[in-house]
Formats: structure tokens, C-alpha cells, sequence
């Protein structure tokens, strides 16, 4: 079946016809309708491709065309294509019909569009902040507007956030955070408890949030490398990746395979050393600090391996649009390939440390089981999702450079801590086998690549498998050639919720290691 | 007890040397900089410095690096330097981030949580005056602009020999 048919039989199904759907590039399509049909057309993508709401996100094009535009992003692996519903909504009734109640993973998106922009979900379940705390500011000033001026902000009187409560008799609650007793970034969980089991979790977060989408705009791409790379501090290289492949796609530029190859390189340099910090994490939240010792010297290695072939431990400074900055030589590779067979050798002894030890094994097997259902719903993505039997990675899915590489994607289905466990230790020996298939396709990868000047579409989306899950970046450039918008979505603005799902039956005393298992980022989540 | 003993001598060392060059590290040039920084400890702290960190909006690399210095290749923790879970058993914040207004009220709290003589230590760059944050809707610029602060940490991030190179400086100076 071809892509168009899906969006024909939709069209049939609602009875009407779409106001134009098109292919921006050879794997994006962009579905115009009215703002009336809006609802009902992501709700059918939705059915159709069995796929959850990856973006949902606002425009603001009131200066020129007097309205925003709102994009509903669906990504389909048949067809191995992003679906964009995209539908207009004037500046004078911004206003549409709520999305979450019979699609949940729409919901935070329209609770931040809401913060950001002013457009009122109509009838959506939850019409609390996300982003912008009630605490610290005001109502009616909506940052992502291009009319935002921070000089105008109304020093109006700020409300208190409402936690949502669970009551009953022998029911307390017990809340944690912002700031927390490890080195670790700032959020606020709020466990209900009776007895022993956490009955409800409500996690508040974005305690982070520094605006970054708002820093992007306004500026040359080429200014904007440096922030991508600030965006997560873990997920240096997916971001900036990420990023410049949505710069690269509206510019034309077709990168060398050769390029690619070393990105893949460095991109799984970075799953490595953050799956060690979460296997290690693992281990030592349920009190086994030997194996996280262990883990955390061949973490060590794997950044001071970085620092020798680039100059930066979290790979920062690499990725430049078209290319990177820094090739990798004949010594670099040879480096890298003995660094990773020694690692091997390390990984084998932490895998059997961990395996052995039955103690261990009690904690995490059937700790925060979160089921496939619940993460579908939500729609939680990446290394989490294939832990729970959701067998999507954009690497197996859109190919690309990864069309010439052989690895598997690990089969989990349980959603326990265990599972993510698992599928963590599987990657890092699949991810060692694709650096090595990367460099022996380096020496006969072909190095040129093509410029053109010449902008085509004015908008794309760039996307990288990061260790945690996808990172999407959709950007959108204006005439002067300025960044106009720049959407970001980490895989962890999806999965948090699954956290929250999976700690309810559990104990207080094993959140930290459902929280570890699943090891999300604040800031990429904060934005 | 006979039994652990016994259990050891059979098992022998399970554990094993770490060198640091296994982790491509130039050790000598660790331990003479972990000398002198427990030098400056013993003499300004009584042999332990306590630190409690505090992330005010970072983007997550300046912790990672602040839990590096805490691996078993640096260890600081042998040098006199710790990292305790609440302020009031600390020494010093070591405050991350360029301050998002969400944090605001948490730091300062925290600030008025320690005790006395609250000093304060500044890490990576956007610590300073909100670096490659600056001028955002949301955030403040820095952590200067919240508190007092008495030191700087450069770096984005700063790598761990950095950090302890510029504790070192931290204690040499007239900031205690
Ligand atoms: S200084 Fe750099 S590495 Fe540190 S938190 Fe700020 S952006 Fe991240």
C-alpha cells in the first residue's frame, strides 16, 4: 500500500477532503485541513498507523498571515514516513477542539501550547501549566509568541499549583524535591502512600526550563549549533545531530556517507557511556555499589576515549552543519577499536556480577512493570518502549546510514526494571558491533558531498535514535535565512509519564531504581 | 568470623588495581594535583570539605562531571572533598545552571538552610551569568543574581582535573 492510500481512505471515512497533502522531502508529508477537522483526522492517523502523537506543537505566523498554525506529528515505520496534520487558527478565535481525551500522548503537548502560545484546547481534561510554574509567572504572557515582549509582562497575582489528591484513611503523602540529595537535577515527585505501596505518583517538573526554544530563534543556524548541544548535557551528539540533519535537509546539502558513518560512531559512543551510568545507577540504587564502581571506570573510559579523539568528553563541538569538524584517522580508529575490546572484556565480568547476584535479581525483576498498553497509550518511545515490547528505533526504522549495518534490537517484553536492564545491556554490545562495522565502512565510504545553496522547503524535521529514545528537532527558517521556530522533543517529554505509571504497587524504597531504570533527562524534558 | 576469613583467603583479591591509564589518564599528574588539594583541605577545613550540589537549571553536563571527580579513577573523596545529601551539613553549595525562575525559591532556600559562613561555589559557565542561556524569558543570569557567590568554576563543563585545579585556586585565594 502507498502513503497516499492511507490519507485517501481517511479522507472517505470523514467524508471530506483535505485541503492539500503533500510531500515536503521523501520521508515527511504534510496533510492541510480545516481547523474544524483537525480533531478527527489526528484521531484517525492516529488509529490508522497505530502510532502515538510524537510532536504536537504551534507556529506563530500572526505577523504575515494573522493566525498560528498548529502540526500533529505521527510517525508511521511502513511507510517510513512523518505525517504532519497541520491546520490553521486565527489570531482572533485562538481556539480548537482538545485532542487528549481520546488520545492521551497529546496531552502535556497541548497543555504547553496552551503556556506558550494561548490556544485553548477546548474541553481538554487537564487545563493545568506545564512549563511556565503558577508560582513565579503571570497569567496572559505567552513567551512563544512573536509579540512576546518580557518588558510587558503583567506582574499579575500568581496562583499556586493544585497537586491532585489521593484521600483516604491511613493515606499520606510524601513529596520529594525540587532539590534532591544526590547530584542530580531538579524535579518534585509527590508519592501517596498507604503503608507501604505507593498508590499515586505526580510527578512536577520542569524546574529546568530556561526557554530554550525561544534562544533559537531569531538566529543564523550556523549560531545555534552550540545551544543544540546544551539542550541535554547526556545527549550531547543526538541533539546536535538532530539538528543539524533539520538545518541540512531545508538547505539541501547531502551529507557523505562517510560523515554519517562517523556520526554513527560518535553516536553510540554516547549510548555506551550513558548506559553504563544507568546499569551502574541501577545497581547501586538497590544498595549493590560494587558493580557501579565498576561501571563507572568504564564510563570513565569511554569519555576519556572521547576526549582523545575529539577534544570533548561529551563530544561537544563535533557536529557542524554539512559535516563534522573532526575527522576520525587511522590511529583514532585503531584507538577506538582496542579501547572497545578491552571495555568488552570489562562488560563481560559486570554482566556476570549483576546476573549472578540473586539479591540483585529479586529487586529488579517484576519492579516497575510498566505494560505495553499503558506505554502505548502514552506513548512512551525509545529504549523504554522496547522494554515494554514496543519494538521501534528510528536507526532499524528510517535506515539511512544504517541500511549497510547488521545489529538487532533487543526483545523485551515484561516492562519491568529488568527489562529496561536488559535491553540496556544488549545495546551496549550492539552498539560496540555497529562502531565496528562503521569503521570498517569508513575506509571505503565515499567523502564528497554536495552543496546546494539553494533553499527548498523552509521547514524539516531532523531526527536521531539517542540512547534514550528519539530526538526530534523541527525546524522552520524565514526569507532572511533565521531560525523562525525550532521545536524540540526529547525522548524523556514522553517517557516521564511512563514513570509515573510503572511506580504505582511498588514501594517507597524502590522508586529510585524505577526511576534510574527508565533515566530520564530533565533539561532535554524542561527545555 | 573464622568463616569470612577463610572465604577470603580461598577467594583471594576480587577486586581489582585501578589505574587510571586503564581509563587513558595521566596519573601522576592526578595524584600531585589530589596532594595539593588535600594539603589546602587539611589546612582551611579540618581535612574534609562538605559540598552540596545544587542544580539550578543546568543542562546536565556540569553534574556529570561533578560525579566523575567522584568515581573510583579521581576519587576525590580521598582527597578531603565530599558530597553530602542535605545543606545544613555542608561546607559549601556548588550551584550548577543559569537559574531558571522555577528554581529561584528552592536555591535560596537552600542557601538559608546552611550554615554559616555559606560559602559558595559557582560551576560551569552558565553558573556565571547564564552563558549561552543569557537574556531568556526565564531565566536569571546567573546565580549571582540570586545569592552571593564567592567563587567560579569555568569551563562548559569543566573537565574533573579542571574542577580540582580550580578548588585548588578556590582555597589559595582570599575567598574564605
Ligand atoms: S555550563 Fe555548559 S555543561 Fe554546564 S550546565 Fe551550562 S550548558 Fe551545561
Amino acid at each position: 500500500m502507498a502513503y497516499n492510500q492511507i490519507i485517501k481512505d481517511i479522507e472517505k471515512e470523514m467524508k471530506i477532503n483535505f485541503l492539500s497533502s503533500e510531500p515536503a522531502f521523501n520521508d515527511e508529508v504534510y496533510v492541510k485541513v480545516r481547523r474544524e477537522d483537525f480533531k478527527n483526522t489526528c484521531l484517525l492517523f492516529h488509529k490508522k498507523l497505530k502510532a502515538p502523537v510524537m510532536m504536537l506543537f504551534a507556529v506563530d505566523e500572526t505577523q504575515n498571515k494573522g493566525m498560528f498554525k498548529l502540526y500533529c506529528v505521527f510517525e508511521s515505520v511502513q511507510f517510513k514516513k512523518w505525517f504532519f496534520i497541520v491546520t490553521e487558527i486565527p489570531e482572533n478565535n485562538p481556539e480548537y477542539e482538545s485532542l487528549s481525551s481520546e488520545m492521551y500522548s497529546a496531552s502535556l503537548f497541548e497543555r504547553e501550547i496552551k503556556e506558550m502560545f494561548g490556544l485553548e484546547p477546548n474541553l481538554s481534561p487537564d487545563s493545568r501549566r506545564l512549563n511556565l510554574h503558577d508560582e513565579v509567572w503571570p497569567e496572559g504572557s505567552y513567551p512563544l509568541r512573536k509579540s512576546f515582549d518580557i518588558k510587558d509582562i503583567k506582574e499579575s497575582l500568581k496562583k499556586e499549583y493544585v497537586f491532585r489528591k489521593t484521600e483516604g484513611e491511613g493515606v499520606f503523602e510524601v513529596p520529594v524535591g525540587p532539590v534532591h540529595a544526590g547530584i542530580i537535577g531538579p524535579g518534585h515527585f509527590r508519592f501517596s502512600v498507604a503503608g507501604e505501596p505507593i498508590i499515586n505518583l505526580e510527578i512536577r517538573l520542569v524546574f529546568t526550563h530556561r526557554g530554550v526554544e525561544k534562544l533559537f530563534e531569531n538566529k543564523l543556524p550556523e549560531e545555534c549549533l552550540k545551544l543544540s548541544e546544551c539542550v541535554s548535557g547526556d545527549s550531547v551528539f543526538a541533539h546536535s545531530w538532530a539538528f543539524c540533519s533539520a538545518v541540512e535537509k531545508i538547505k539541501v546539502i547531502k551529507v557523505a556517507p562517510k560523515t554519517n558513518y562517523q556520526r554513527a560512531i560518535f553516536l553510540e559512543l554516547e549510548r555506551i557511556y550513558n548506559h553504563l551510568t544507568g546499569i551502574g545507577g541501577i545497581a547501586v540504587d538497590v544498595g549493590f555499589s560494587f558493580p557501579h564502581a565498576y561501571a563507572s571506570i568504564m564510563k570513565e573510559t569511554v569519555l576519556s576515549l572521547n576526549d582523545k579523539l575529539t577534544g570533548s568528553r561529551y563530544l561537544k563541538g563535533i557536529n557542524i552543519i554539512g559535516g563534522i569538524s573532526k575527522e576520525l584517522s587511522g590511529n583514532d580508529t585503531a584507538l577506538l577499536l582496542e579501547t572497545l575490546k578491552s571495555l568488552k572484556k570489562d562488560f563481560e565480568s559486570l554482566k556476570k556480577m549483576l546476573y549472578a547476584n540473586f539479591t540483585f535479581m529479586d529487586r529488579v525483576e517484576t519492579t516497575g512493570i510498566l505494560n505495553k498498553v499503558i506505554a502505548q497509550d502514552v506513548g512512551i518511545t525509545g529504549m523504554a518502549a522496547r522494554a515494554s515490547g514496543i519494538n521501534r528505533d528510528l536507526r532499524k526504522d528510517f535506515g539511512a546510514c544504517y541500511n549497510k549495518i547488521e545489529f538487532n534490537l533487543p526483545e523485551q517484553t515484561k516492562g519491568d526494571v529488568l527489562a529496561r536492564l536488559n535491553v540496556r545491556i544488549s545495546e551496549i554490545e550492539q552498539s560496540i558491533l555497529i562502531i565496528q562495522q562503521c569503521v570498517l565502512l569508513l575506509n571505503s565510504a565515499d567523502s564528497s558531498f554536495n552543496y546546494e545553496l539553494l533553499l527548498g522547503n523552509k521547514f524539516g524535521l531532523g531526527y536521531v535514535e539517542g540512547w534514550r529514545g528519539p530526538v526530534l528537532y523541527w525546524l522552520k527558517i524565514n526569507e532572511a535565512g533565521l531560525i523562525d521556530r525550532c521545536k524540540i522533543v526529547d525522548a524523556s517529554f514522553h517517557n516521564w509519564q511512563g514513570l509515573s505509571y510503572c511506580a504505582p504497587g511498588n514501594i517507597v524504597p524502590d522508586f529510585p531504581v524505577c526511576n534510574k531504570s527508565f533515566d530520564l533527562s530533565y533539561s532535554g524534558n524542561d527545555l | 568470623m573464622i568463616e569470612i576469613i577463610k572465604n577470603s583467603i580461598i577467594k583471594g583479591c576480587v577486586t581489582r588495581q585501578i589505574k587510571p591509564e586503564s581509563a587513558l589518564l595521566n596519573s601522576s599528574e592526578l595524584e600531585s594535583i589530589g596532594k595539593e588539594l588535600r594539603n589546602m583541605i587539611n589546612k582551611h577545613f579540618n581535612r574534609s570539605f562538605h559540598i552540596r550540589e545544587v542544580d539550578t537549571g543546568s543542562c546536565g553536563g556540569c553534574e556529570s562531571e561533578i560525579i566523575a571527580i567522584s568515581n573510583p579513577v579521581y576519587d576525590i573523596q580521598r582527597f578531603g572533598v565530599d558530597f553530602v545529601a542535605s545543606p545544613r551539613h555542608a561546607d559549601a553549595l556548588l550551584v550548577t545552571g543559569p537559574v531558571s525562575k522555577n528554581m529561584e525559591l528552592a536555591l535560596k532556600r537552600t542557601y538559608e538552610a546552611m550554615p554559616k559562613p555559606n560559602l559558595v561555589i559557582t560551576l560551569g559557565d552558565c553558573a556565571l551569568n547564564g552563558g549561552i542561556f543569557k537574556d531568556s524569558y526565564y531565566t536569571l543570569n546567573g546565580v549571582k543574581n540570586v545569592i552571593p557567590i564567592n567563587f567560579h568554576i569555568p569551563g562548559c563543563p569543566p573537565k574533573p582535573l579542571d574542577i580540582m585545579r580550580y578548588m585548588i585556586k578556590f582555597f589559595k585565594g582570599d575567598n574564605l
